[in-house]
């Protein structure tokens, strides 16, 4: 439905994330539909689990599962882009029910999730908090402002996610910026690492998921998942090109097909 | 210095001083204790957050408090600010304490994005703004800070000029539900208001009234105007003084009626002059469309140099004299 739906939207919108969507998909997923802890119908309900994108611009994998779990009329799916939508490229909390965090500036929001976690903790709020990120966005140094704070705080009930998807605007992220060995970086930043091999095949993302945010580790979590971009669709797998683009008629159908293929 | 009662532990000559002697000084920093009396008084969803700069912005009393609600995030402003708006989330008001120049100036794409985009009501206080840092240098000056921070929407900015002015801007704002953005001194400031002054926001307070001019000031140069008035008066030329502490929302019905009764207007900052207070106050006298003058005294449109402050503020006419000089000559 995630890839569905983003090749949907995107015709609407006339261009969109396509790779960075598709490498999530099993990841939100999994969190959405079997762990996190929600009330679609009371979505500002101070005890549900908090979710945040450091990669913004994957929102648009976030809208159809937020609308089919009834935070919205899946008609505001229609609406995605067009003149003075809620839905936008990136996600807007003020506008979006569901949306934890507004986001867009690549590297804000292990921030503001440390933020938050630290808050429900003062609150004696058993509530998890977890941020998706890229792995371009290792790359940003906030991010490790951000991951030494979480130490120091010991905030355990923090998760991270980076989608390890390999690609970036300009390329294969290891020729714009490498910024591995990651397992290395996270655990001597003083976080548990879950190291999660095939971030699409599904009981292992949640195996991953659910030893993050309900394992014993008295530390903040981060899973490392390697993803592959454009997942789903043969010509955009693995490819930096469909990091942005659009389909014409004949390349949305065989893109249809294959999704519908994929979930056979 | 004068640390008087105080001396390091382990010296013996009086001329010896330390940190704490320093801090000693800044009485007009006022911050942490009245965010301790708020929390006393039962405001138990202040957070308390600065980045290595607890002391000498002279939050740690409230830290001293209340452990549980006072966070140092080391020097990581930008995580402090992200952390900030997390924390405004889940129900807190959170209070960041930092230098204006790391907060403000390296801060601003966080301050934008994280808190005043989502409309968090998270108050931020900016201190040593201006020059006050003095021969710590220009990397340390904050002259644009309030250029930087007036165009970002939902944001509140003021300027309490004193140590009672920053317990009026505290305690008269904590039901916003908005951010807001402190712009204060090094709380070396001298006393202008003898108890916390009537604070509201879009507001401003006349110090002392005068009908042959009128300075428009904020900060530091209320005290200068202060000063400016003494000295004209005994030339025959009475001033009045306006501290139009509220930066944005700014006061425009004040500053229209000070319009209509004087063919010049005078504005006062410690910042510079392009984008600033003074720019704030031209914005509302040509929107209007009113045919009076604005000089503008504050910092010229280049980086300022280095020295002891109380230097500096004489070099760039901030002081009583100076003010005094401008307005004299734009009179005569």
């Amino acid at each position: 439905m995630v890839r569905r739906e983003t090749v949907r939207l995107t015709d609407i919108c006339g261009s969109g994330h396509y790779g960075s969507a598709f490498s999530i998909a099993e990841l939100l997923a999994v969190l959405y539909y079997q762990l996190l802890h929600l009330r679609p119908q009371e979505p500002e309900w101070m005890g549900r689990d908090r979710f945040t994108m450091g990669k913004g611009h994957a929102a648009i994998g976030l809208y159809p599962i937020l609308a089919d779990l009834g935070f919205f009329p899946k008609s505001t799916l229609d609406t995605y882009t067009r003149l003075g939508s809620p839905l936008g490229d990136h996600p807007d909390m003020r506008k979006v029910k569901g949306v934890d965090f507004s986001s867009g500036s690549i590297g804000h929001n292990l921030s503001v999730s440390a933020g938050m976690a630290l808050g429900l903790k003062r609150r004696q709020s058993p509530a998890r908090v977890v941020c998706l990120m890229g792995d371009g966005e290792q790359a940003e140094g906030q991010v490790w402002e951000a991951a030494i704070s979480a130490a120091h705080y010991k905030l355990d009930n923090l998760v991270g996610i980076v989608d390890i998807n390999k690609v970036g605007s300009d390329g294969q992220t290891k020729e714009i910026m490498d910024t591995h060995p990651l397992t290395d970086k996270w655990r001597s930043f003083g976080w548990h690492v879950i190291e999660l091999e095939d971030g699409h095949e599904l009981q292992q993302v949640f195996n991953s998921l659910n030893e993050a945010l309900n394992g014993e580790q008295q530390l903040p979590t981060v899973v490392l998942a390697d993803t592959v971009a454009g997942k789903g669709v043969s010509f955009m797998e693995g490819t930096w090109e469909w990091h942005l683009g659009f389909l014409g008629p004949l390349d949305l159908q065989q893109a249809y097909a294959e999704i519908a293929k994929g979930l056979a | 210095m004068n640390t008087k009662d105080y001396r390091p532990a382990g010296t013996q000559d009086p001329a010896s001083w330390d940190m704490v002697g320093a801090l000693n000084l800044s009485k007009q920093l006022t911050t942490g204790r009245v965010l301790a009396e708020l929390a006393e008084e039962g405001h138990d969803d202040l957070m308390v957050l600065t980045a290595d700069l607890g002391r000498p912005t002279q939050v740690k009393v409230f830290g001293d408090k209340y452990p549980d609600r006072y966070f140092n995030f080391g020097i990581a402003e930008r995580n402090m600010i992200g952390a900030s708006a997390g924390l405004a989330t889940t129900g807190w008001k959170p209070v960041i304490s930092n230098y204006s120049f790391f907060l403000a100036l390296m801060g601003v794409e966080n301050i934008r994005n994280d808190i005043c985009y989502p409309n968090l009501p998270v108050r931020m206080v900016g201190t040593h703004s201006g020059i006050a840092m003095g021969f710590y240098g220009t990397s340390h000056h904050c002259n644009e800070d309030i250029g930087a921070l007036r165009t970002l929407a939902n944001l509140t900015l003021m300027a309490p000029c004193d140590g009672n002015a920053i317990a009026a801007a505290l305690r008269g704002t904590i039901k916003h539900e908005g951010p807001i953005y402190f712009r204060v001194g090094r709380g070396r400031e001298a006393v202008v208001y003898e108890e916390p002054p009537s604070w509201k926001i879009g507001g401003s307070n006349v110090i002392c009234e005068g009908s042959d001019a009128t300075l428009l000031a904020i900060g530091n140069l209320v005290k200068a105007g202060l000063d400016a008035q003494k000295l004209l008066g005994s030339a025959g030329i009475r001033l009045k003084v306006v501290d139009c502490y509220s930066i944005r929302p700014i006061d425009k019905q004040r500053i229209l009626t000070e319009a209509a009764a004087h063919s010049v207007l005078f504005s006062a900052e410690e910042h510079n002059v392009t984008g600033g207070f003074g720019a704030a106050v031209a914005e509302v006298l040509a929107e209007a469309g009113t045919s009076t003058k604005l000089i503008k005294i504050g910092m010229p449109d280049q980086y300022s140099i280095l020295g002891p402050p109380l230097h500096l503020y004489r070099h760039y006419g901030m002081d009583g004299e100076g003010v005094a000089k401008v307005i004299r000559s734009s009179l005569r």
